[in-house]
């Protein structure tokens, strides 16, 4: 079948089964491997993005179901160069370690600064029960999505499209699969952009 | 990870035209709404549909609205395709019902809650479900679409046993009816072992105060104890009753009697039969409170 | 030397944002991981990959009848499908495990645990690969499952390995430390003896992203290489020539990003070995990826130690002595990953913080029909076991002599003088200051005033636990004359190169898994020599790229791998001073060093930076004799001894009496890891440890069924804490530095994990005491809390 939907603003059109789960279509399909997933009961919430602004887990819904809709994952955060407050946040209070649950967690921090500017601890805590994050015990993704609280247009001063250009160094020299970069199709950067 | 087996499917558009679809595609299609139950059964490969019909598009089933039945009973009626997360956030919801409200919060997770629907609760009817001890105790009626029209159903109708409906295969869950009662109070509680746990037990009640301050109508249900319906003995023991912890006792009592526990991992029986007890006692106290403030404002209204 | 943590500045840096060392530094791996861009196993897509899914038994054990696999090579996108009778023809089917046992890749005998692999399926895509399994036919003969290590060694038990010659019961190993003889002299003359049976039931480090492997095989050189989700990407390389038979020099391991590993990483599964033989076979690269339940159910458990108790003191609170026996439940395989001459771990740490006058440990291991394992999970190889095992007896002998627990701990404790301290079972504590430690947990607890408000609660009939727990870690495995795995020593390299610019490239043999080696590597080399932590890459997680060693598991990558890079750095800086002067026209002993720079003694002003020796070094400077044209080094560190980090923790509970429910209020934890390069990663790895600690203790737990069913195999009953069971961590640190490794550091990346369980516990039990309750077991579920109170405490297992 046919699907179309917008995806990080780009629209999107692919032939798929009517199984394909939006986590694979958004992985292998469009090649966006910033989502990842880590069970397969909807419990984790590490694959979560948001569909017209509300996030969901994209283990649980099926590509077809997101027909006609807005998704937006993590590569979608930032504009251009410029990253998203939440981005900054997890990266100044210490919000991630291995980065595997960061992208949904970042998401659903999005959703609810959009929805409630300025959370306290409960309301950002239960805003990510869904979710489980193994390596940081959740306090410091609670500072982060409080610093993007506090710092609604931080991503704006030129820190980060420095630390932007620095990142792609280490990026690269840690990362030896680069098979797989080279491996990434077309319209997976078409989507990035 | 784990994928689903092939299937077809359609989206609706209407609920005529869902109704048109299941038809056509038979015993094997399968309704799919915020599909946080079937998607799972069916990664596990326990659930094969054929054909998933997806509802998502009925916006015609997604609404909270408050009016007069076909009776001139004041109703609030659900859309079965409200999602939990509208529930929950409905202030008209809290204010007339606030044990969807206690309930909501417990259920599932956040974003589970974004995409789950009431319907779909409902209809997937798991023994440790919340929403549907939920519907037993506000005694709601469900309202059910086939290509024959409309028919409206009991609690105690709809309910079949664990997993089962009275809602057949070409048949679509509308709504929920909620009659709203003056000096009401409603209330549910859960004891879970995580966030997002199902349920080890759980219990809603509703209290009615007469004007005299007596009880003039109560209901108890319980959520994962082996109880169907509501538990009537409980509720017997509170009518014509002031209000009292010693009579929330006895309703306790009654209720870890009358329920059936099996023991699993969350808890041996005797610990279930504790629960039942001990929320039962919680919830009957909460639901007493919110109906005397239920009373208070309304007197304070109508004065 | 004792302070409370509030970002602190750190003495050496100029400007603590922006570290040229040690001190709070932004990680340098966030930038790719907050857009999306890390890159795990999974994300690789090789041209023309397949993809594999593996069969797994239904049941705990059976004989294998018959397999039948005609309808899964028909399906139109299957390429292979493999069983344990194709791979015994090319000597596959077995493979050596990390304890000189050995384990199944697929059965070809008999199955021994539910969820064992049976067949590999090679496919197009996942979906087909998936969709495959379900077209092989399988028949099995259901055979008695072993599902309790209390009734492994009855005469009447079946037989799990009777694939080992000679095999006729299920017995693995008795293991013992110190010396009975006078242990049971100590106990017999003491007052006051106190027992109880422990039990540390199965729990599994689940971390998010699953394991998994993309092997790609090329036939024309012989050439493998082989992605995986891996912490030891080396000594996988050399386990793979030895099992495979595939030359070592022919073999690439590349460890990507890792998705949280807490040990589960460290084994060679199954599916590794599978996705090398699916790539062999169909001359394709293969991926194979584990879902949830595979995880959960087939990869290394950690735990699963009952434990006999017992403590001797005197009637005044002296403790003399320990001794546990423990029955350790292994699985259907040993398999545990550890240093091979110490089957038990390093559970022999029992005696904790105290100074006994004797203890001594037994402990016998035995086979059942569960899944193969047991050190995972951040433990230190059992010291979990151990200072849970402490704790617990420490807490209950504070109950039976009527004292408070703290003070107990304190009047028992090492000495600071009698370090280093020779234990009972034959450790060397390197260092400790154990009093200042507590004190401060105490302090930030606000102790005294808790215990007030404690009896006031008491007196409504609420119940309000405060439990305490003081631990002893010892990390870094290790010397190689002690430590080694399958005969590998436990060592690790590291190699140094400044570039003509000054710019440098560290290369470790450690793999992180989150703990943020990119930054903290580049933080010790940016104190040796001067150079800000931005200009040094640190690359690993390559075997081609990077020098052997171990791997990062154990909390051994500071202790071991910090120390390489730490010498690797000075030799460098050593090397430099020679060049420096020659650059200057005078003598190296003229020179003296300040961060980043050699100059002539008395003459600060005439020196040269490091950028510029490494210029030197690259140009045309005439190079004294012995002299290379670099500025590169590399080193192999071999510790002299563990490190022994140590750390004080206070836990504050709630609990409904009327449900059993346990509310973590409130977690103090003091931490001391000796010198500490980045504060705030090691915050971060406290409080992941502490989550650990509050799963394990409230509501994680791999459980089985009379039938051999596990009932912990997916995340909707293995339950791990989210955001809203855990409080806002209370941390704090004092600073005891190790004094033989390189740099003072110890390691923290385990520590909270082995010393919170027996926090909250202590506190469960100490909110429970009006109902005479001296001890309960994990998980301290809300049911199992409620039967506690009820008078009818019972074991997990």
């Amino acid at each position: 079948m046919q699907v179309t939907m917008t995806v990080n603003g780009t629209d999107i059109t692919e032939e798929i089964e009517p199984r394909v789960l939006l986590v694979h279509f958004i992985r292998d399909v469009l090649r966006l491997t910033g989502t990842h997933w880590g069970c397969d009961t909807s419990n984790c919430g590490t694959c979560v993005v948001l569909m017209d602004g509300q996030p969901v887990k994209s283990c649980t819904v099926l590509a077809a179901m997101a027909d006609g809709h807005a998704i937006t994952t993590v590569e979608g955060l930032a504009t251009g160069a410029v990253l998203d407050p939440v981005q900054q946040g997890f990266m100044e209070e210490h919000g991630l370690q291995c980065g595997f649950c960061t992208p949904g967690m970042m998401l659903t921090a999005r959703a609810l600064l959009d929805h409630n500017p300025h959370p306290d601890d409960t309301e950002i805590r239960q805003a990510i029960s869904g979710q489980i994050c193994r390596c940081t015990g959740y306090a410091t993704i609670v500072r982060s999505i409080k610093w993007a609280a506090e710092h609604p247009a931080a991503a704006e001063h030129g820190d980060t499209v420095q630390s932007d250009t620095a990142q792609s160094d280490t990026g690269q020299s840690h990362n030896t699969a680069q098979s797989s970069n080279t491996a990434q199709s077309q319209s997976a950067d078409e989507v990035h952009a | 990870m784990q994928i689903p087996a092939p299937f077809d499917y359609a989206r609706a558009s209407t609920v005529d035209n869902a109704l048109a679809l299941l038809e056509r595609h038979g015993p094997e299609s399968r309704i799919l709404a915020g599909g946080h139950s079937l998607l799972p059964m069916m990664k596990l490969r326990l659930a094969r549909p054929e054909w998933l019909i997806d509802i998502n598009d009925l916006f015609e089933l997604d609404f909270i609205v408050r009016g007069a039945d076909a009776q001139g009973a004041d109703t609030l009626r659900i859309g079965a395709l409200t999602r939990h997360t509208t529930l929950l956030e409905s202030d008209q919801v809290h204010a007339l019902f606030p044990i969807i409200t206690d309930a909501e919060k417990v259920i599932a997770d956040p974003i589970v809650r974004n995409r789950g629907t009431i319907g779909g609760s409902l209809c997937q009817a798991d023994p440790a479900e919340d929403l549907s001890t939920v519907c037993e105790v506000l005694g709601a009626v469900a309202v059910i679409r086939g290509s024959g029209g409309e028919r409206l159903l009991s609690m105690a109708e709809f309910h079949r046993g664990p997993y089962e409906t009275a809602v057949a295969h070409n048949e679509i869950l509308c709504e929920l009816r909620f009659a709203v009662r003056a000096r009401t109070g409603s209330a549910y509680e859960k004891v879970e072992r995580r966030v997002g746990d199902w349920a080890v037990a759980a219990a809603g009640a509703s209290v009615t105060l007469a004007a005299d301050g007596t009880i003039e109508a109560a209901t108890i249900g319980l959520t994962a104890v082996g109880q169907t319906g509501t538990v009537g003995a409980a509720a017997d023991a509170l009518l014509g009753q002031l209000p009292t912890e010693a009579l929330f006792i006895e309703a306790g009592r009654l209720a870890s009697v009358a329920c059936d526990p099996i023991a699993d991992q969350r808890g041996p029986v005797d610990y279930k039969r504790h629960l039942a007890d001990e929320l039962t006692r919680r919830v009957l106290r909460r639901a007493t409170e919110r109906a005397h403030a239920s009373a208070t404002s309304t007197a304070t209204q109508e004065g | 030397m004792t302070l409370i943590e509030d970002h602190p500045a750190n003495p050496a840096a100029g400007d603590e944002s922006r570290p040229i060392g040690y001190g709070r530094l932004q990680r340098k791996e966030d930038p790719r991981f907050v857009r999306g861009k890390g890159h795990y196993v999974d994300d690789i897509v090789l041209p023309g990959m397949l993809h594999g899914a593996i069969l797994r038994a239904p049941v705990a054990h059976a004989r294998l009848v018959s397999i039948d696999t005609s309808e899964a090579l028909a399906h139109p996108h299957v390429h292979a499908v493999i069983t344990g009778t194709d791979l015994q023809a090319l000597g596959l089917a077995w493979a050596p495990t990390l304890s000189m046992d050995v384990q199944a890749v697929l059965v070809t005998d008999k199955v021994r645990f539910q969820g064992q692999e049976v067949a590999f399926v090679v496919a197009d895509d996942r979906y087909a690969a998936r969709d495959a399994l379900e077209l092989i036919r399988v028949e099995y003969e259901v055979l008695p499952p072993v599902m309790d290590a209390r009734t492994a060694l009855a005469a009447d038990a079946p037989v799990i390995r009777d694939d080992l010659e000679g095999r006729t019961d299920n017995h693995i190993f008795d293991w013992e430390a110190g010396d009975a003889a006078e242990t049971d002299a100590v106990f017999a003359s003491a007052d006051v003896v106190v027992s109880q049976e422990i039990v540390y039931p199965r729990v599994h480090p689940a971390p998010m992203e699953t394991c998994g492997a993309v092997a790609d095989f090329d036939a024309v050189d012989g050439r493998l290489t082989l992605y995986e989700t891996t912490q030891a990407p080396h000594a996988h390389r050399t386990l793979f020539a030895m099992v495979a038979g595939i030359p070592e020099h022919k073999i690439r391991v590349v460890s990507p990003d890792i998705g949280g590993g807490f040990g589960n990483k460290v084994g060679i599964y199954p599916g590794y070995i599978l996705a090398v033989v699916g790539s062999i076979v169909t001359g394709k690269p293969v991926k194979w990826v584990e879902d949830r339940s595979e995880n959960l159910m087939s990869t290394s458990f950690a735990r699963d130690y009952i434990m006999q108790g017992e403590i001797a003191a005197t009637k005044d609170g002296t403790i003399l002595g320990l001794r546990t026996t423990v029955l350790a439940d292994h699985g259907a395989f040993n398999a545990t990953a550890q240093p091979t001459k110490y089957p038990a771990g390093f559970f022999h740490i029992f005696t904790g913080s105290y100074d006994l006058k004797a203890a001594h440990c037994k402990v016998t291991g035995v086979y059942t029909n569960k899944a193969p394992g047991g050190v995972a999970y951040a433990c230190s190889f059992r010291v979990t076991e151990a200072v849970y095992l402490v704790e617990r007896m420490v807490d209950i002998l504070a109950a039976k002599l009527g004292m408070d627990p703290a003070e107990l701990r304190l009047k028992n404790f090492i000495k600071p003088e009698q370090f280093p301290y020779a234990n009972k079972t034959g450790w060397e504590y390197d260092s400790g200051n154990y009093e200042p430690t507590m004190r401060l947990s105490m302090q930030m607890a606000g102790y005294d005033e808790l215990r007030r408000e404690q009896k006031e609660k008491r007196e409504r009939g609420e119940l309000m636990g405060i439990g305490i727990s003081f631990f002893t870690e010892t990390v870094g495995a290790g010397p190689r004359k002690h430590m080694d795995i399958l005969g590998l020593g436990m060592n690790d390299g590291a190699e140094l190169r400044v570039h003509p610019t000054g710019k440098a490239v560290v290369r470790i043999s450690v793999q992180s898994q989150g703990q943020g080696h990119e930054t903290t590597f580049a933080q010790i080399v940016a104190e040796e020599l001067g150079i800000p932590p931005e200009d040094i890459d640190v690359v690993h997680g390559d075997t081609d790229q990077t020098p052997f060693g171990l791997g990062t598991y154990g909390s051994r990558s500071t202790p071991v791998s910090g120390g390489a890079v730490a010498l690797v750095a000075r030799k460098v800086r050593e090397k430099a001073k020679f060049i420096a002067a020659a650059m200057l026209e005078t003598r190296p002993e003229d020179l003296e060093w300040e961060k980043g720079r050699w100059f002539v003694k008395g003459d600060p002003s005439v020196g040269k930076t490091i950028a510029e020796i490494a210029m030197g070094a690259h140009g045309t400077v005439a190079l004294p004799e012995g002299i290379d044209g670099n500025l590169d080094a590399e080193v192999t560190y071999d510790p002299p001894n563990l490190t022994f980090p140590f750390g004080a923790y206070i836990c504050v509970v709630d609990i409904d009496p009327g449900t059993g429910r346990v509310v973590v209020r409130r977690f103090i934890a003091v931490d001391d890891c000796g010198t500490r390069i980045n504060p705030m990663i090691i915050e971060g790895q406290v409080h992941g440890g502490l989550t650990d600690g509050v799963g394990m203790a409230l509501m994680e737990i791999i459980e089985f069924d009379k039938e051999g069913n596990c009932l912990g195999g997916s995340f909707m009953d293995y339950l791990i804490p989210t955001a809203m069971e855990v409080p806002d961590w209370e941390t704090g640190y004092t600073v005891t530095p190790s004094p033989h490794h390189p740099i003072g550091a110890k390691g923290i990346g385990e520590s909270a994990t082995v010393g919170s369980p027996p926090a909250i516990v202590n506190a469960v039990v100490d909110a429970l005491a009006p109902y005479g309750i001296t001890h309960m077991d994990m998980p301290c579920t809300p049911a199992r809390v409620w039967e506690a109170m009820q008078g009818r405490p019972r074991p997990p297992i």
